[in-house]
């Protein structure tokens, strides 16, 4: 292997690897600041251990979470670890923002550890919080919605998952060893080649993003498959729901777009180990070709993550406007166009890279092309709430901030799709706030509108509304003062990444971005509260009959949380919104002719097996432990391999078992008072809905 | 939805009674379409960015196509893995056919034999190609060129450590349902292997010689 | 050996065996005979490349235009749609800014 010489078994890992020993050897307020990261990280983690021992929980958390094959769990861990990773992202943003706060002449931070900071920042935030939030709805929702038991591979579902936090946990210990990559989350080569860094910096990025990536194809594969092959019986493919429709538009994306990543990680990686010459400088190396490769990933990966969350929104717009959705048809060719279209425009990422005029205008046109289906949705959304009867719950705040807001962002996209502009514009901070305006709004709005919706549908219980209204409040915002002044900056002409400036007319807007920053901390905050506020109060929100806002679909048609095999009976769906219809002809509640004994797969440890392996493999590359990375993927391939020879893959739960809890929940479903919608938020509603159908609109 | 008693993928034949195992190999082998369709990806823009390479400024002043190219082992190695792609499709007929086991084996093991002796070639061209200088961090050609036809080569190790599997689990569990629905997988696999050989064969090394 | 469905299937991969090794010998002997011009050269190695590629799917992988490999057949399309707007796009892309170098 090239570069330094290896003295160590532990490869070029020593005391100075560890980020507090730099902190002590030389202290600086930035050398601080990343020792406390690493403190917190230290401290989580072995904070979460005591907890966990000291609950007795090691033997419930290996049983019912970390060894499950059910989606159900595996969607609620996803959202787990976006959540923790969400925190880190968002206090990272913060203490960038206070950073160019007071960043004329200078600031408190290092420019490297800045750098650290953005790239880190984004690199957390596309992959270990939007991507695993979005999958982990996913994975809990759409099999319920089809009518199915599980993903069509519940195993490689764990599997995927374990790759995933993979990713996440190479993140993590990049704060106590090493230092992360400073290339942005982009991480452009030549700068990230071993000529300009040797450090351990880029590998983290490279194999958090290989490992990841793999489990995301994989997670593409499976939900594809599982919409095309485990429909319930009479779900024709127009019969979907819009959220699953949008679903496979993401695993489309998934599986065709995650590879161009996977090989660009993989080719800087041979030209860092292994001294390739695909992004050097010298010797024939084409660096525009990484950035080409990337962004066949790029543009479509914000699809990915945008089109699942358009996807919650039409759940939620026509649930709480108590309508069916407007143009169910057009919506699903306008998710479709923007799925197959988002692999035409990658270009527009990088118009001013020197290629003709004439290849800058394709990409451009096929650019503001997407615009065109994307407000095909929105006429659709606003369309559905006209003259609704609307109720303004959480979910709906959020939806009605990303109307007005996305369509902000959405119409700055269509400015930078003029290479002209972006030619004025390239690499400032309008960028930032454009990409801010459509992710935020966008995605992670959309995310916490699918939390509040469907979060009595996980646990039983609804979210406390007070709580929620504000953190949605402070969210819009804590949105428009962080970003919105930084589309002023932009023009203005100050770069982005910069760690420092010196134009004294960038100091009011900086102040208003900072006040946004902390807007947005205390939105977080609020949300933790009300998490804290909902769990204490459980018993009073409970809804355990299953139906607590009158749902459309078929995952408000079984009890909160579902039992193991979802359904007690497969479903026979007989049109869209089958559930409504199923209320209003009086098919839903119906007690079962027969029960049969259910096939349920078993659970395994492979992917905690899978998880600890990778995680290994990671750190042994990054810091050449050859010995440790061959031995890691010994025992993950030894594991997977010994597994195929194990065909008692699945238990079997006997049908008495089924009857007896099914009608049971029958029995409490009958008994229960009928909650109209003005009721919706009160003790009373125990999640069965009656039957209201607005006057002059059919169900 | 596929009927249970439609025709089935060849290679495997549950009959009739089988209809959810049936249903679950469908399922499986249409995830395993899926995968090599996101494999695909990735082989596909491994071409493009070796044929962005092949060029005099990829070459940068270092060993050319001509120099480097040894036709007459590359149609060696082609002819070699068209012959394990019938012998592979004689072994999921056996299997089809409900012939005895050991045939089956019979013939996963010629089309191994035959898959590692392609390696074996494909491994005295890099060898070769070594001697004279040829190495990846001689040249960006030379990097497209080494990591297309290695990542083949890795594709083609792996299904050798895939059939020698296979040929363990029929000897250990017999030619159960499952473990024909993976010989049938296997069987994409390797001929989806030969295809992405005709264009390597076709682009990097006839192409390039023109 | 007697089955006669089994007789008939093996003749067909025969058959796609035999179409294949034509369509290899045909490019490679193009190459090392050399007749006629690079420009016509290029064109029979795509065509048979192509027409192996096909010949491929056909009788080993058994994609043909029937109801039951439809999924399958959309499948393979729509990912060569995607990987033509790719790599074409790639090499576009790439080739512009390399003669605009």
């Amino acid at each position: 292997m090239s570069g330094e010489a290896q003295t160590s078994w532990l490869g070029r890992l020593n005391i100075d690897s560890l980020s507090i020993w730099r902190a002590i050897e030389n202290p600086s307020v930035s050398e601080f600041v990343g020792a406390g990261a690493a403190l917190v990280a230290i401290f989580g983690g072995i904070g979460a251990l005591v907890l966990i021992t000291w609950l007795r929980a090691w033997g419930t958390l290996w049983r019912d979470w970390l060894t499950s094959t059910d989606h159900k769990k595996i969607g609620v861990m996803y959202c787990v670890l976006a959540l923790v990773m969400l925190l880190r992202g968002v206090i990272e943003g913060v203490v960038m923002r206070t950073q160019q706060a007071f960043g004329m002449g200078g600031g408190f931070l290092a420019p490297e550890h800045f750098s650290e900071l953005f790239s880190t920042h984004g690199t957390i935030m596309i992959f270990f919080v939007a991507m695993p939030f979005i999958i982990g709805i996913t994975n809990y929702v759409m099999p319920l919605q089809l009518g199915a038991r599980d993903m069509s591979f519940p195993v490689l579902n764990q599997i995927s998952l374990a790759l995933t936090a993979t990713g996440a946990a190479l993140v993590m210990i990049s704060l106590v060893l090493g230092e992360f990559a400073t290339g942005g989350w982009t991480n452009y080569p030549p700068y990230t080649g071993k000529d300009f860094q040797p450090g351990p910096g880029p590998d983290y990025w490279i194999w958090a993003i290989v490992l990841s990536g793999l489990g995301t194809t994989l997670t593409g594969i499976n939900f594809a498959v599982t919409l095309y092959k485990e429909r319930a019986p009479g779900m024709t493919l127009f019969r979907m729901p819009i959220f699953c429709w949008t679903v496979l538009c993401a695993s489309i994306v998934m599986i065709f777009a995650l590879p161009p990543l996977t090989l660009a990680a993989l080719m800087l990686a041979a030209d860092r180990y292994l001294d390739f010459h695909f992004f050097t400088n010298d010797l024939g190396g084409n660096m525009m070709n990484y950035v080409n490769l990337f962004w066949l990933f790029g543009h479509p990966e914000v699809y990915l993550l945008v089109i699942p969350a358009y996807g919650v929104f039409s759940e939620v717009v026509p649930t709480f406007s108590g309508k069916r959705l407007y143009g169910y048809n057009s919506m699903v060719y306008a998710t479709m166009a923007i799925a197959v279209l988002s692999f035409c425009v990658w270009l527009h990422h990088f118009f001013t890279m020197g290629q003709s005029a004439n290849v800058n205008i394709a990409f451009g046109i096929a650019s503001m092309a997407i615009a065109v289906p994307t407000g095909v949705k929105i006429y659709n959304w606003v369309a559905t709430m006209y003259r609704a009867r609307i109720r303004m719950t959480v979910p709906m705040i959020y939806a009605t901030g990303f109307f007005f807001l996305f369509t902000i962002g959405g119409l700055t996209g269509v400015m930078l799709a003029n290479p002209v502009i972006s030619y004025q514009v390239h690499n400032t901070l309008f960028l930032v706030a454009h990409f801010h305006n459509v992710l935020i709004p966008g995605v992670l709005f959309g995310i916490f509108a699918g939390y509040h919706f469907w979060f009595p549908k996980v646990f039983g219980f609804r979210l406390e509304e007070r709580w929620g209204k504000r953190a949605a409040c402070l969210w819009v915002v804590g949105f428009c003062f962080t970003f919105l002044p930084l589309y002023a900056l932009g023009l203005m002409g100050m770069p982005r990444r910069s760690v420092m400036w010196d134009d004294p007319a960038f100091q009011p807007f900086m102040w208003l971005a900072l006040v946004g920053a902390l807007t947005i901390l205390s939105a977080v905050t609020a949300l933790g509260i009300q998490l804290w506020v909902s769990v204490r109060n459980r018993a009073a929100t409970a809804c355990p009959l299953g139906d607590p806002w009158n749902g459309r679909t078929l995952e408000w048609s079984i009890p909160s949380p579902p039992p193991p095999y979802n359904f007690a009976q497969v479903p026979q769906v007989r049109t869209r919104d089958d559930f409504t219809d199923a209320k209003a002809t009086g098919r839903a509640y119906q007690p079962l002719s027969a029960y049969e004994d259910i096939e349920m797969p078993r659970n395994t440890a492979i992917g905690m097996i899978v998880l600890i392996g990778s995680t290994l493999l990671g750190l042994a590359l990054i810091f050449w432990i050859w010995w440790l990375a061959i031995v890691s993927v010994g025992v993950m391939l030894t594991a997977l391999i010994g597994r195929t020879f194990w065909l008692n893959t699945t238990y079997t739960i006997p049908a008495e078992e089924i009857a007896r809890d099914h009608q049971a929940w029958l029995a409490e479903v009958h008994a229960a008072q009928r909650i109209t919608r003005a009721e919706e938020t009160q003790a009373a509603n125990r999640g069965r809905a009656a039957l209201e159908l607005p006057q002059g609109v059919s169900v | 939805m596929t009927q249970p008693n439609a025709k089935l993928h060849p290679g495997l034949n549950l009959g009739h009674h089988h209809g959810e195992a049936h249903n679950q190999a469908e399922t499986v082998v249409f995830g395993f379409w899926v995968f090599l369709m996101s494999d695909l990806i990735l082989f596909g823009l491994t071409f493009a960015s070796y044929i962005t390479l092949a060029n005099n400024m990829g070459m940068a002043s270092g060993p050319t196509p001509a120099d480097i190219i040894d036709l007459v082992n590359v149609f060696a190695q082609t002819v070699l893995l068209l012959v394990s792609s019938l012998t592979f499709g004689v072994a999921s007929l056996t299997m089809r056919h409900k012939m005895p086991a050991k045939v089956t084996i019979a013939w996963l093991g010629l089309s191994l034999v035959l898959g590692l002796a392609f390696l074996g070639l494909a491994a005295l061209d890099f060898l070769n190609m070594a001697n004279q200088g040829a190495v990846p961090s001689r040249s960006g050609y030379l990097s497209g060129l080494w990591s297309l036809v290695g990542l083949h080569a890795v594709h083609v190790t792996a299904g050798c450590f895939w059939i020698m599997i296979m040929i363990a689990q029929i000897a250990v569990l017999g030619l159960h349902p499952i473990v024909k629905s993976r010989v049938l997988r296997l069987g994409l696999f390797w001929h989806f292997l030969d295809i992405v050989w005709i264009g390597i064969f076709s682009i990097v090394y006839l192409g390039g010689l023109l | 050996m007697r089955n006669p469905d089994f007789k008939a299937e093996l003749r067909a991969y025969l058959l796609g065996f035999g179409l294949a090794l034509a369509l290899t010998v045909v490019p490679f002997a193009v190459v090392v005979f050399g007749p006629g011009t690079q420009g016509l050269a290029i064109i029979l190695i795509t065509l048979c490349a192509l027409a192996q590629l096909v010949v491929q799917l056909r009788y080993f992988l058994h994609l043909d235009l029937s109801e039951q490999k439809r999924e399958d057949l959309h499948l393979v399309l729509f990912t060569v749609l995607l990987l033509g707007i790719m790599s074409i796009g790639t090499i576009w892309i790439l080739g512009n800014l390399a003669i605009r170098m």
